[in-house]
């Protein structure tokens, strides 16, 4: 069986290739974001410093009492720069890996970085398709998030610290994904999480905010538990972590389906549970909302959170050996896909709508990269990037202009609440454009990007359940109906969305309409930028069948199947895995019958039914605003409270923690520990409280005992 | 023999009681230098059977004594200066 890495051989603890295409100043993609963090950094602090100053000698500081200071004005050229210069040095060389035809990944050690004993880890990057069409995402969107940011932030008084975390988030989330074994990538991951947390709680003064940041930590903590017991348990059967050195040995040391494999790949999920927000740990993402928008774009929407999809397609070869992992993954997957799709019908916060949203589009990667599906799972994490990115910097967008109506007339409503907009397409039209090409992505129109990631991915669900040695064959059944349902919820909850943000009448009062306007330039060119990869991002990679059927039409497309193709050397090692294995998937849907374009023109037909039914049922119904509007009965009260679930965490899980800890800390600490300590303490002083009796400082008591000693003694020598 | 070691047990217990249960310094002192004579005594009967060195031993106890006496009636001055009295009583502080 041919394996990856015949042409990688070891130098010094770690497998090196020997790949004759060299990549341009690799090292630098990484670099110019934390040189941004720096500088932004240093910024920062100098603005604190002035605002602290003014503070303490009891005033308030206006950063633009007298202008932009520069502490304010060169963020906006800093902070963008260098993740757009990134974003030219990663094209240039995934310009130079398109003519390479490289076969095997690209790894170069800078330093020993972990040297004791058998382990040796070395401080290396490692470009092959896959991380280059992460770095191509994360600089790319990241570049166009940063431009936005430039004028959603402006008048922050935070604004340079806010670009400090943004490339600061850009530096870890390259070293996720060009890191080239487990440690270093877990290095990426822990600092993507730290600057998730610290802009999540990036207008700390307000405890919420504080305590959404905290929460996402908590949660994430638990995942990276299962990270670090995955590395190990990796260590001790391979002697080494870096990823090409794992692979390479894998199936010698793995058997398929072995415990051992199951569990290591288990305890990758539990990680990406967390990184990725599914089941049971994707709590933290709706209150990440807390943080700026264009945060939530970048960091709870396009990248990070893909980070655990990308953890598990990293480690294709792993999880193809352990079908029952796959299999789990999948159903965290699906089931988080249909759970959160079914949350977000009922919310009425803009930004809570689009994290569920999020959440159930994550659960479909998982369930692509979960069937096996690499290649799909990652097509819909880049599409997905594309429109969740565009549909939350258009939410902050419809945020800023709100914020900005209401601020006028100072109305203390909400302005991510739904129900008090309404209309706006009539004051932000090129939001409005744009949102629906991202709402028709989402919701698998044909032909914008989503249609056909996530008709991919819910194909192959199909075909594995009629894989000839399937072991899971009924589930997967299952899985594929569930999927198609949340791709009908996916529809109704985005027109939802759209219909009561943009259309209908206005509500948010006649005075402050008069304030609503179309976002500045800045913010709507990414938006133009981000609904053009929306709608022909997916063409790259158009399944054959789909082309040849009524629904190709893009014949005349010369890269059908192209991420396919591109990503092969990374996920054929998988695929043998799987073929060997499971034999041929089936090329027919599991029920009814009927081959893949069929199904793709039935859920495009449906989806586009549910679309505009959504629209015409919703766009004649009269909204009230929040002030009036009443709690929600009978079982939209229960979505509407996101099915109790933080009660039941709150309930089940940190009542108990909290409970144990107040007991260790009231009985065992205080009373047993310290109490030993103090019984201790106090023991000796009571002794010594009745030895000092005898020293009376009498000179003749002192030489009576003496006198009364020296006879005792003297008794005992001659008798 | 036996009489001189009778005379010097005697003298020592006078001067161990003196210091037991008088409460002048200077007695007390004074009885410190009995029970080092009665001492010196001792020695200098023995070495009557044993040998020179006794009375070796006893002239650096007078000449230890001599020095003790020096130091300790500075000490006793320099208190009696500080409280007007010499009543051990008075003297307690050194102590817990």
């Amino acid at each position: 069986m041919p394996q990856i890495g015949l042409f990688l051989m070891q130098v010094d603890g770690l497998v090196e290739s020997t790949a004759t295409w060299e990549p341009v100043l690799p090292w630098l993609i990484i670099l110019l974001p934390l040189l941004g963090f720096f500088v932004n950094g240093t910024l920062a602090l100098s603005a604190a410093r002035k605002s602290a100053d003014a503070v303490r000698a009891g005033g308030e500081f206006d950063f633009f009492e007298n202008g932009r200071p520069r502490t304010h004005s060169l963020p906006t050229w800093v902070g963008p720069g260098v993740v757009f210069l990134a974003f030219l040095l990663t094209l240039v060389n995934f310009i130079g890996m398109l003519g390479a035809d490289l076969h095997e990944p690209w790894i170069r050690s800078y330093w020993q970085w972990i040297s004791t004993g058998e382990l040796q880890v070395g401080a290396a990057i490692q470009l092959d398709q896959l991380s280059m069409i992460m770095m191509m995402i994360i600089t790319g969107v990241g570049a166009l998030i940063h431009v936005f940011s430039v004028g959603y932030m402006q008048d922050d008084p935070g604004y340079p610290r806010y670009f400090a975390y943004l490339n600061l988030f850009v530096f870890f989330m390259l070293v996720l994904v060009m890191g080239a074994s487990y440690p270093v990538m877990f290095i990426g991951w822990e600092g993507v999480g730290l600057c998730s947390y610290l802009l999540i709680g990036f207008w700390f003064s307000d405890k919420a905010n504080a305590s959404a940041g905290k929460k996402a930590f908590i949660v994430n903590r638990i995942g990276d538990l299962g990270f670090l017991l995955a590395i190990f348990l990796l260590y001790v059967h391979f002697q080494r972590v870096d990823f090409a050195g794992v692979f390479v040995d894998t199936e010698s040391v793995f058997e398929y389906g072995g415990t051992v494999v199951t569990i290591v790949t288990l305890f990758f999920l539990l990680a990406a549970t967390g990184k990725s927000a599914q089941i049971p740990l994707y709590v933290w993402l709706p209150d990440a909302m807390a943080g700026p928008t264009p945060v939530s774009a970048l960091i709870h929407a396009a990248t990070m959170v893909t980070a655990g999809v990308y953890l598990v397609a990293r480690s294709s070869v792993l999880f193809a050996l352990a079908p029952l992992s796959s299999a789990v993954v999948a159903g965290v997957g699906v089931l988080t896909a249909l759970f959160a799709a079914t949350i977000a019908l009922k919310q009425n916060d803009i930004k809570k709508v689009l994290a569920y949203s999020t959440i159930s589009q994550l659960g479909y990667m998982f369930l692509g990269v979960g069937v096996g599906a690499y290649t799909a799972g990652i097509f819909h994490l880049m599409t997905h990037a594309f429109f969740k990115a565009l549909l939350f910097l258009g939410a902050g967008a419809v945020i800023h202009s709100m914020h900005h109506a209401l601020h006028h007339t100072k109305k203390d409503w909400d302005a991510q609440d739904m129900r008090n907009m309404g209309g706006l397409k009539a004051y932000m039209p090129y939001t409005w454009i744009t949102m629906w090409l991202g709402t028709v992505a989402i919701a698998g129109i044909w032909p914008f990007a989503g249609f056909f990631s996530k008709d991919e991915i819910i194909w192959m669900t199909g075909a594995m359940a009629g894989a000839e040695q399937a072991p899971y064959a009924t589930l997967y059944t299952v899985y594929w109906i569930l999927a198609l349902a949340a791709a009908m919820l996916t529809a109704f909850y985005m027109t939802r969305l759209m219909v009561m943000t943009f259309h209908g009448e206005n509500r948010t009062g006649s005075r402050e309409a008069e304030h609503l306007h179309e976002a500045p330039r800045t913010m709507w060119i990414p938006l133009v930028v981000l609904a053009l990869l929306s709608v022909f991002g997916g063409w790259i990679n158009v399944s054959t069948d789909l082309r040849e059927s009524v629904l190709g039409g893009f014949g005349f497309l010369p890269m059908g199947e192209w991420l396919h193709h591109w990503l092969e050397p990374v996920t054929e090692a998988a695929h043998l895995i799987q073929e060997t294995n499971l034999g041929e998937v089936a090329e027919v849907a599991p029920l009814f019958g009927g081959v893949e374009w069929v199904w793709g023109l039935i859920s495009f037909v449906a989806a586009l039914g549910v679309v505009l039914a959504t629209l015409r049922l919703l766009g004649g119904r009269k909204v009230t605003v929040v002030v009036d509007d009443p709690e929600p009965t009978g079982f939209a009260r229960i979505l509407y409270n996101k099915w109790y679930v933080d009660e039941f965490y709150h309930r089940w899980v940190v009542g108990p923690v909290v409970t144990t800890s107040r007991v260790l800390w009231r009985v065992v600490d205080t009373k047993i520990i310290d109490g030993t300590v103090n019984m201790a303490g106090n023991a000796a002083r009571a002794l010594g409280w009745v030895v000092s009796l005898f020293q009376t400082g009498q000179v003749n008591t002192y030489a009576f005992v003496l006198t009364l000693g020296v006879l005792v003694i003297l008794s005992m020598v001659v008798f | 023999m036996a009489e001189s070691l009778v005379l010097a047990g005697i003298i020592f217990v006078v001067g161990t009681l003196g210091v037991i249960v008088r409460r002048n310094v200077i007695i007390m002192f004074l009885c410190i230098e009995l029970q080092l004579n009665a001492v010196n005594l001792t020695f200098v009967a023995f070495s009557r059977y044993v040998g020179i060195e006794g009375q070796i031993f006893v002239f650096f106890v007078i000449a230890v004594a001599a020095a003790e006496a020096a130091v300790g009636l500075a000490i006793i001055i320099s208190i009696f200066r500080h409280y007007e009295t010499v009543n051990v009583d008075n003297f307690n502080l050194l102590k817990w």
